[in-house]
């Protein structure tokens, strides 16, 4: 008995030893947001089960890149685990600052067919269609829009907006919809206070203005190359059609936006549309569960519609990030454990509980998802129509080119339509030709 | 005492090494003395100047150090020399330094010259006016993108008040003719305090003797204005000129705040446009040939500038 005692007491102390000597401080990067906020409160389980303390390292989005790409560049060891945005995933690859993970995927039970394909291919996978994947679908997330339902309920505005256009007042389903009701909205006096149509995406330092625009070249045909060669940019990314695109953005931008919205981006557009600015607001859907618990704009007042439809497509903006274990670190295992734990269905449905966007589908298509909250409909509308910039590891380059070009042309008013991105296809031919891609 | 502390020294420094260092000559001992300095200035400033040269003439991407790298010869200067989005550069960089100067020599003289007269409460404007200088560029370039808000902008509102024109129908921020002005004013209102006293220490040095007699020759406030206190501050101009005109052919953080570089690349200054080459697109060799030109531009500049500096100095 006492000798059976002894041995439990000193297997319970070496199994306590042996987690103690296991445990690793493991830091994780991403951009700081609320998001982020709910995954330093997921990770408590993640410490409890692990014994491994997890640290964290946010930073905001409009330097996000750029720190995020010098820490890995420089080849540091800041980050063990890193949610990196979704173009990155070209330059983590080849670049080696992504740790490989399919034979870790095969060995722990993770299958990718769990996760939504457009995360897969846009999160996980490079080259894009192959089955090489380097980071876990951790945040899904797309461009779609919200509006102030309590003032499209209105009756005075709905008999107004009927007489004019000669249809209801509600989320749009077109882009010509959208603009009628950011047109519609544009300058009116609502409570007292002049309001504006639509926030939109026009930042220029980091992405921003690629980020909204493309949300409208996409459904005016734009692309990026074609099937038979990923590189072919003539007359694709220049189309007349995709110049009629970028002339929408303008006008939108001309006619409907706030005074002084020449550089907004996310947090912009957010604190115009919950300070009562505009009616409709052009955000990742990431900003969602704030504005739902906003005491101005939430509780109902506000509805969610996905990327309205063009003339030649219907596509939304991706966002969002996979998660990937980076070369440097050196606590490999500790990062690799938490992308298990991560990925497992009861971690990614608190995920969703708290505020994180799951891509599991095992969360999304469970029949109590889409009304699970009043934007998880949208949310799953918007994520089977999504299309993503470059992921190429020349997608700084070719990001920054593009920001340069429609900035030029949607607010400085610089050229037309038709040169701006004619200018973006040399620019980008130079790019892949320095590339060896062309 | 002195003799004895140096003989007590002499005696305790080991026979083999007080013969050593008896046998230097002045020459190697400067040398013994110089050397640290002289091997850290070329870690630090030559050997990296040596470096970038080299690198300009390849293909070398700092993100991609397995890549293999090539000789490029003179392409990357070739490449920006004659690309026309880099002169645009080049012209909005000129158009900053040169307002920037302007207002801040004007602005900043004139206070001096306000301030150097004694009146009371002289030591609380003056604090009042650098209180500018003192704060951090990020901070001053954030306010101010407030500032410039058409809808909230206390700028927007005060020029309203003026010509009563609608405060939300401009941008200054956001308009192509306007956001170059915009950032010569930040500029100017931040660094203007900076000239003044440098202008203010010059204003004093000028002694009371020379207007003294000035006045006994009947020579009027215009004419001593002209032959006293410009002339005998005008190498403390100068100098103001130099120090803001490096500082500004280098302004980065305060424009990155205010405008991004926009609209469009209205406001890309060289510096950050160099930086987006180097650490945003990661084009190592190129933007080492495009830091070799802005290096011999500003170096050439400045050496031209201080000869004339040193003229003006010596009459």
């Amino acid at each position: 008995m006492h000798c059976t005692r002894t041995l439990s007491v000193a297997a319970v102390a070496l199994t306590a030893a042996t987690a103690a000597a296991r445990a690793d401080d493991l830091t994780l990067c991403w951009a700081a947001w609320d998001p982020a906020n709910a995954l330093v409160e997921l990770s408590k389980d993640f410490e409890a089960q692990s014994g491994n303390k997890m640290s964290f390292e946010f930073v905001p989005w409009p330097n996000f890149a750029d720190r995020m790409l010098n820490e890995l560049n420089s080849g540091g060891k800041l980050c063990d685990l890193m949610i990196g945005d979704s173009q990155w995933i070209g330059l983590g690859a080849e670049a080696g600052h992504y740790i490989k993970l399919n034979d870790f995927f095969e060995a722990n039970g993770i299958t990718m067919d769990d996760f939504l394909p457009a995360t897969v291919k846009g999160y996980a996978e490079w080259p894009k269609g192959t089955p090489n994947y380097w980071a876990l679908p951790a945040y899904a997330d797309v461009v779609g829009w919200t509006y102030r339902k309590d003032w499209f309920d209105r009756p005075e505005l709905q008999a107004e907006f009927q007489e004019t256009y000669g249809r209801p007042l509600e989320a749009p389903t077109t882009l010509d919809e959208l603009m009628d009701v950011a047109k519609f909205f544009q300058g009116r006096e609502i409570d007292g206070k002049t309001v504006y149509g639509a926030a939109i995406y026009t930042e220029r330092g980091s992405e921003g203005i690629t980020m909204g625009v493309t949300n409208v070249l996409y459904n005016y045909g734009f692309d990026y190359g074609t099937p038979e060669n990923p590189y072919q940019l003539e007359g694709v990314v220049n189309s007349p059609e995709a110049a009629k695109g970028l002339e929408f953005y303008k006008e939108l931008y001309d006619c409907c936006t706030p005074p002084g919205s020449s550089d907004w981006y996310m947090s912009e557009d957010i604190d115009a549309y919950k300070s009562g600015q505009v009616a409709l607001q052009m955000n990742f859907a990431f900003i969602w569960p704030g504005v739902e618990a906003d005491p101005n704009v939430g509780g109902g007042k506000s509805g969610y519609f996905a990327n309205p439809e063009g003339p030649d497509g219907h596509f939304a903006q991706l966002g969002g990030q996979g998660i990937s274990v980076v070369s440097y670190t050196d606590s490999k295992d500790a990062a690799l454990d938490y992308i298990k734990w991560f990925a497992q269905p009861e971690i990614q449905q608190r995920w969703w509980d708290m505020g994180g966007a799951s891509a599991m589908r095992a969360v999304v298509e469970n029949p109590d998802f889409a009304t699970s909250q009043p934007y998880a409909q949208t949310f799953l509308d918007s994520m089977a129509i999504v299309k993503d910039f470059w992921a190429e590891p020349a997608y700084a380059s070719l990001l920054l080119s593009m920001q340069d070009r429609v900035h030029s042309y949607v607010v400085a008013g610089q050229g037309t339509a038709q040169e701006a991105l004619d200018a973006l296809v040399a620019d980008w031919t130079e790019i892949f030709q320095d590339e060896g891609k062309m | 005492m002195s003799n004895s502390m140096i003989g007590r020294a002499a005696a305790a420094t080991p026979p083999g090494a007080a013969r050593q260092i008896r046998g230097l000559s002045d020459r190697a001992i400067a040398w013994i003395f110089v050397a640290p300095t002289i091997f850290l200035l070329l870690a630090v400033n030559i050997f990296p100047l040596i470096w970038t040269i080299r690198l300009s003439f390849t293909n070398f991407r700092a993100n991609r150090p397995n890549a293999e790298v090539s000789w490029v010869g003179l392409s990357n200067y070739q490449r920006i020399l004659t690309d026309p989005d880099i002169w645009r550069t080049m012209q909005a960089t000129a158009h900053f330094l040169v307002w920037t100067l302007v207002f801040q020599v004007l602005i900043g003289f004139t206070l001096a010259w306000l301030i150097n007269r004694k009146f009371k409460g002289n030591d609380l404007w003056t604090t009042i006016i650098v209180l500018p200088m003192m704060l951090s560029p990020a901070v001053v370039g954030n306010f101010w993108t407030f500032l410039y808000q058409p809808q909230i902008g206390l700028f927007n509102y005060v020029v309203a008040f003026f010509t009563g024109i609608d405060p939300t129908s401009f941008t200054m921020i956001g308009d192509v003719a306007l956001a170059p002005w915009a950032i010569v004013i930040v500029d100017t209102w931040m660094w203007t305090p900076f000239v003044m006293l440098i202008c203010l220490a010059g204003l004093r040095s000028i002694p009371d003797a020379i207007y003294e007699a000035a006045e006994c020759d009947r020579a009027s406030s215009w004419r001593q204005f002209w032959t006293i206190t410009i002339p005998m501050t005008l190498p403390f101009l100068m100098l103001a000129v130099l120090f803001r005109g490096i500082e500004n052919f280098k302004m980065f953080d305060l424009v990155v705040q205010l405008t991004g570089g926009g609209p469009g690349n209205t406001t890309t200054l060289t510096s950050i446009d160099l930086k987006r080459e180097a650490f945003e697109k990661w084009r190592t060799g190129y933007s080492s040939a495009y830091a070799i030109i802005l290096f011999v531009t500003v170096f050439g500049l400045a050496s031209i500038y201080v000869k004339a500096l040193n003229k003006v100095k010596e009459r």
